[in-house]
């Protein structure tokens, strides 16, 4: 009986150390972000980092202001949210309000289909089926550009949005809409003046969600929206998003503890304040809103 | 008194199942009448037809008609919102809008267009009194409507039907997640209610539709068994299932 | 009463809206399969499959990347599957309300949605130049097992939350300790919404390209890996490699090497779906 208890608490505590593991996950990347980062700092002025409208660090002329690789970053999820978050949400409010059982549930596995699409996939057609495609008809498109990214990334995230935002919908009483119907409403008044903003909260996690995967979204960008770091909102130039940037390097032979080296990891800690302030928000929404229905 | 709901052999299926057979009925204007019967027996099924609240369940299917005010309501051209404004719906459990107390109220007139606030305003007090509730929320118009007890929020459900101005309101057991301090005062209000309205109320508790009833219907398997006045359905039954389920040998 | 029929229009015009959207969706994804099918189905023939890579397009093939693929895939398998369903138990089961449990739940919600690139760079400075892997086939797996991981908890734990508390009170009636109630019930009841989380997991293991390029994959290698210290490639990095030269050739070549890892991400999602309606239909009781 003794022996039964010493193994079970062994077994426990074998578990929590997986458990822990995810922790040190994170703890390990803030560790190597941080300490890299700086190194990079202590060689590069952060003013230089944030107000500098150039980045050239691999080249002879050095420069390392981050907004260049901000703005690509920023341009291409506009470009992907603004495709995104309408078609997300009206697919979503179809499926959920309109469509017949049997249509959503044969759709939404498909449309999930296009989220399981390594990202590497969604780069070649946009560089060899939307680029071109633009280029037909939209004057001034280079061969690498924002718009054919963003818009490819934004379909790929059309399931993030619609499948959540269909989840938090499904998720609200039934009652609710006979209340809206039994009164006389149309099933888009009932969707737009009840259902939408009772499931508000899930609709904006899903939003939410979207645009930090679009941040971090490399593939796509790296292989259609090219390697330029400039600093421009015209979506037919070429831009260079920070995870680009990291590729960029990374396939190159940067010799490892340089200064070329470390703007990586300042780059990606970047990349991970935005991510990670992203996620919290989106996570403390998702628990308050649990509360509210449970 | 005129009729105001007939139905001419009702038949419902879901999918291939028959849960309603033949049912035919009058129901007088300004009157109370109450629905019983075993669970399963196809009264709230019933009862939903109507106002075709169930149009969206996609396994239902009818035949026979339904009429109201002497017009077919399930014929292709009538327009269902426009049905549910003068056949509205009380349900089951409470189901406020997760909204003011007053947008609850005011949610009919604004889905019909309504934008003239001063009309809104008085809509939604007046219901609010006729629901018997106003002395409880007039200080708290704009707080959350899923703030108010249960009681309260089916009053408040009970409001926001009669701020569309129907004329037939449909109960579907209304007091069943309630304790008997919020049922009596919802039987109170009904009893108030039938001066303006017609009440169809669909009910597991015989004392209830007994109480406030003035017809009451019993259905058994999908079959309208019997359909008198209330007091000839207590005393009196016609039927042996009727008697056996008043004394409480089944159900 | 025209303001009820307006009403009514906008309902069924936002019918048509709502199905073209949905459409253009599924259009989206049925253009891409078309196009690539185009692309690259002639190309794909027994020497492809066979060939190592080359310098001339025609002669390469895609023997290095699939047999990598299929090394990390199984690496990441020994690797992610104890650690994520352990970890999926203690928390769905031991500890509920610990403080550390609920320090984990929010921190892997956190991990879930860091970009996969990030991922590299731990692995970069983690396994590549501490432990001294370098850019090899272990050091590819880990990095691609912790990215995976919060996937494989989740799943776990949600599937274990599905078993009914019937289940493990009969069980523990009978007298049986915590971890035979786990490991005789509960994991045997969970098993089915367990699997799926794993082919969904690794499905998203194998389709990765970043953190590899991060971590120094190379886009080379010219000879098949035989330890796990052995350099290599994969398939999504072969692709990326064969579409970012100029040559038409190697686009084709891409297109082809993308049908075979489509197919197997296809045919990986495929079943995790298959499984979580039978098992779902299972758990109804």
């Amino acid at each position: 009986m003794k022996l039964k208890r010493t193994a079970e608490k062994v077994i426990e505590s074998g578990l929590a150390l997986s458990g822990l593991i995810t922790l040190l996950t994170t703890l390990g990347i803030i560790w190597v972000l941080v300490t890299e980062s700086i190194g990079f700092f202590s060689e590069v002025s952060i003013v230089d980092f944030l107000f500098d409208t150039q980045w050239t660090p691999l080249f002879t002329q050095k420069h390392y202001g981050i907004l260049p690789l901000l703005s690509g970053t920023f341009l291409t999820t506009s470009i992907a949210i603004l495709v995104a978050v309408p078609l997300g949400v009206i697919i979503a409010v179809y499926l959920s309000e309109y469509a017949p059982y049997k249509f959503r549930i044969t759709v939404k596995p498909l449309l999930e289909l296009l989220a399981a699409v390594p990202t590497v996939v969604y780069g070649f057609f946009a560089l060899t089926v939307v680029t071109p495609f633009l280029q037909s008809f939209i004057p001034g498109v280079s061969t690498f550009n924002a718009l054919s990214a963003g818009l490819v990334m934004g379909i790929m995230i059309i399931p993030m949005i619609s499948s959540l935002s269909e989840d938090a919908l499904q998720a609200l009483p039934k009652s609710l809409r006979e209340a809206s119907f039994g009164m006389g409403a149309t099933r888009f008044q009932t969707a737009f003046k009840v259902a939408v903003p009772a499931a508000s909260s899930g609709i904006i996690v899903s939003v939410i969600l979207a645009i930090a995967r679009a941040i971090g979204e490399t593939m796509v960008v790296a292989m259609a929206a090219g390697q330029q770091p400039q600093l421009t909102l015209d979506p037919r130039e070429g831009v260079e998003t920070i995870t680009a940037y990291i590729v960029q390097v990374s396939l190159g032979d940067v010799p490892h503890g340089s200064l070329a080296y470390k703007t990586i990891f300042a780059a990606g800690i970047t990349l991970f304040a935005f991510t990670f302030l992203l996620n919290n928000i989106s996570y403390w929404l998702k628990k308050k809103y649990q509360e509210k229905y449970e | 008194m005129k009729n105001i709901i007939e139905t001419k052999d009702v038949n419902v299926f879901y999918d291939t199942n028959h849960v309603l057979k033949d049912i035919t009925m009058d129901i007088k204007e300004h009157s109370v009448t109450a629905f019983i019967g075993p669970s399963g027996c196809g009264k709230s099924t019933f009862i939903r037809c109507l106002n075709r609240m169930n149009d969206y369940i996609e396994s239902f299917s009818m035949k026979g008609q339904v009429l109201i005010d002497g017009k077919d309501i399930y014929k292709k051209k009538v327009r269902v919102e426009e049905l549910r404004q003068k056949v509205g719906m009380v349900f089951q459990k409470p189901n406020p809008f997760p909204k003011s107390i007053f947008e609850n109220v005011a949610y009919g007139l604004h889905i019909q267009g309504e934008t003239d606030k001063q009309l809104i305003a008085e809509r939604v007090e007046k219901s609010l009194h006729r629901s018997a509730l106003w002395k409880e929320v007039k200080d708290i118009l704009h707080k959350s409507a899923l703030s108010l007890s249960g009681g309260q929020q089916q009053r408040l459900c009970i409001a926001r039907t009669l701020a569309v101005k129907p004329s037939v309101i449909l109960m579907d057991e209304p007091a069943s997640a309630l304790d008997p301090i919020s049922t009596a005062k919802i039987e109170e209000l009904i009893l108030e209610l039938k001066q303006h309205y017609t009440i169809v109320i669909v009910t597991h508790n015989m004392q209830q539709a007994s109480r406030i009833s003035d017809r009451t219907a019993f259905f058994y398997m999908g079959d309208l068994i019997e359909y008198d006045k209330t007091k000839d359905i207590f005393t009196n039954p016609k039927k042996k299932e009727t008697e056996n389920y008043i004394s409480g040998r089944f159900g | 009463m025209s303001k009820l029929k307006t009403n009514r229009l906008i309902d069924s015009a936002f019918k048509y809206v709502g199905i073209a959207c949905t459409l253009f969706g599924l259009a989206m994804l049925g253009i891409f399969i078309g196009d690539i099918l185009i692309k690259g189905l002639m190309r794909i023939d027994w020497d492809f499959i066979t060939s190592l890579p080359s310098r001339k397009a025609s002669k390469a093939g895609i023997l290095t990347a699939w047999t990598g693929t299929a090394w990390i895939l199984g690496l990441t398998s020994i690797i992610a599957i104890p650690l994520g369903i352990s970890a999926g138990i203690y928390l769905e089961e031991y500890g509920k309300k610990s403080r550390l449990a609920s320090l984990i739940e929010v921190n892997i919600a956190n991990l879930a949605g860091i970009p996969s690139i990030i991922y590299g760079l731990l692995g970069l400075e983690i396994f590549v130049r501490v432990l001294n892997f370098g850019g090899s086939l272990i050091a590819g797996a880990l990095t691609l097992s912790l990215l995976i991981l919060p996937i494989i908890i989740v799943g776990t734990r949600e599937a274990i939350k599905a078993v009914p508390t019937s289940l493990r009170e009969a069980s523990y009636g009978l007298g049986a300790t915590k971890w035979q109630t786990i490991w005789h019930q509960v994991l045997p009841a969970a098993s089915g919404g367990i699997l799926t989380g794993i082919i969904l997991a690794l499905s998203r293991a194998i389709g990765e390209t970043a953190p590899l390029i991060v971590i120094g994959a190379l886009a080379y290698v010219p000879f098949v890996a035989h330890s796990p210290f052995d350099e290599f490639t994969v398939l999504p990095m072969q692709i990326f490699n064969w579409v970012s030269r100029p040559q038409h050739e190697f686009l084709v070549n891409g297109a082809a090497a993308i049908i075979i890892l489509l197919l197997i991400t296809f045919v990986m999602n495929g079943i995790a779906l298959y499984l979580r309606n039978k098992w779902q239909k299972k758990i109804k009781w």
